[in-house]
């Protein structure tokens, strides 16, 4: 239907958000068409401030006007919402539960390890979130290990592989301005063998942005951090 | 369906946790028996170590042998597997189930994680700061109760639903926290339909059966907290 507008309308950044990706890799999954809605997060629209009062973040996924907010309860609303193509989560109920604690980890331990790892303010500080960082990586290895199958999901993604696969651009564009590398060959081959396998997907290729653009983006906000401290020094 | 072994479940647990009162609450209203291990944090058990070797937390619960952690992830995973005769924790519209997951994050990211700064912040300020927050946290869930009861008396509507069960785990430490503190989480001005909602969860008989005493939830309290002052000045 020309010019019709979508009943998905997804609201995301001008600049590369792993959250606002995930969203994407999984409506691409399931095959749908939406309206994608760049918001400059640096003066957010009032679409955004409506859509999202609470805490005025991307994504925001709006269906048939109705907004959906964090990007793992997105994923899950997807999943109820349209349940009959590439389901996320699988059938028995015990394998959802282990599904829903990998995700809430990615978030919770490996995500929440890059500020202090990165950019902590003490040595200490950036110590410890680099040891966040590296337990965080080898627990996710330890469940491929222990599985023994392609993807967290399974024979095919799901719900694990997404939240963690929006965070591939990310993580290299990490190590290339770190110069650390925290997922190699010897630490976690598994998961260095699932990064290929995942990018060499047809959504993946769709969707991941390219780690230069991410790089670019990472610099430009330590430098206007910078100038914001100086500032404040003055 | 057949007795024995079919459907153990056993609650890796902690008194004073509200975390593992979630569960707790969530067996309780669907009427479901199960065998409770009072677990000391201090001491922990093999079975916790081994159920929960990622976070080493409670609540964990074992379902016929396997483990199933993290209180939110629990209480769905039990939804999910006794559906059962009434009406069903989580909602079946898919965006009103996601309503409910978002303020059940929100309840545990922002009003609890706030709430315990208040009173445990290491500086007057910090302690200020994490007062604002709590209430400003607060005033959301108030809305968010006003949006999701619809007029009715809990979260769920007509019966006890995800989000009651949730900010249900807070409510003997909301008791104490008030005995110890002279503040009042939910009160009757800034939030009157948490206030009245507190009361009324407390009173149903499924909640009444497990929530434990406020009192000795406050005593618990100042006995950790004179520990944790000696410690310190022990250093």
């Amino acid at each position: 239907m020309a010019g019709a507008e979508h009943e998905l309308k997804l609201l995301g950044s001008t600049n590369p958000s792993p959250f606002v990706t995930r969203v994407e890799l999984a409506l691409a999954l399931k095959g749908l068409s939406y309206d994608l809605v760049a918001v400059d997060l640096a003066n957010k629209s009032d679409l955004l401030l409506a859509s999202n009062p609470v805490h005025r973040k991307v994504p925001v996924l709006i269906h048939n006007g109705k907004p959906v907010s964090e990007s793992r309860i997105i994923l899950e609303y997807l999943d109820d919402a349209f349940p009959s193509t590439s389901p996320l989560l699988p059938f028995d109920p015990h394998h959802r539960a282990v599904a829903r604690f990998w995700a809430a980890y990615i978030d919770d331990k490996y995500v929440a390890s890059w500020g202090p790892a990165y950019v902590g303010k003490t040595e200490e500080e950036r110590a410890e979130g680099m040891r966040q960082m590296v337990a965080a990586v080898e627990a996710l290895e330890g469940v491929l290990r222990e599985g023994k199958k392609p993807f967290f999901g399974g024979e095919t993604v799901g719900l694990v592989d997404l939240t963690l696969g929006a965070l591939i651009p990310r993580t290299k564009a990490n190590e290339v301005l770190s110069g650390t590398v925290v997922i190699d060959d010897v630490r976690t081959p598994q998961l260095v063998a699932w990064v290929e396998r995942f990018c060499e997907l047809d959504v993946a290729r769709k969707v991941l942005p390219d780690v230069d653009e991410v790089v670019e983006y990472i610099k430009m906000r330590l430098a206007q951090r910078a100038t914001a401290a100086d500032a404040l020094k003055k | 369906m057949a007795g024995g072994g079919e459907n153990k479940l056993k609650l890796l647990g902690m008194w004073t946790s509200p975390f593992a009162l979630r569960v707790k609450l969530a067996l309780s209203f669907k009427g479901l028996s199960y065998e409770y291990v009072e677990e000391d944090l201090r001491n922990k058990s093999e079975l916790l170590l081994s159920s929960n070797p990622v976070h080493k937390k409670v609540p964990v619960l074992i379902h016929n042998g396997k483990p199933i952690c993290e209180s939110q992830i629990i209480v769905q995973y039990i939804d999910e597997t006794f559906p059962g005769a009434d009406a069903s924790l989580l909602p079946s519209d898919p965006y009103e189930r996601a309503v409910a997951r978002f303020w059940a994050a929100y309840i545990d990211d922002k009003l609890l994680k706030s709430w315990l700064q208040a009173s445990m912040g290491k500086t007057e300020e910090e302690k200020a700061e994490a007062l604002k927050e709590t209430f400003a946290a607060v005033a959301n869930l108030e809305a968010a109760f006003k949006e999701c009861s619809k007029g009715k008396p809990f979260f769920g509507g007509d019966t006890v639903g995800y989000l009651d069960v949730t900010l249900g785990g807070l409510v003997s430490w909301m008791h104490a926290g008030e005995a110890l503190y002279g503040m009042r989480l939910f009160d009757a001005t800034r939030s009157p339909l948490l206030d009245a909602w507190v009361d009324r969860f407390g009173s149903l008989d499924a909640a009444k059966a497990v929530l434990p005493d406020a009192g000795r939830l406050a005593e618990y309290a100042k006995k950790r907290q004179a520990e944790q002052a000696a410690a310190a000045a022990a250093n």
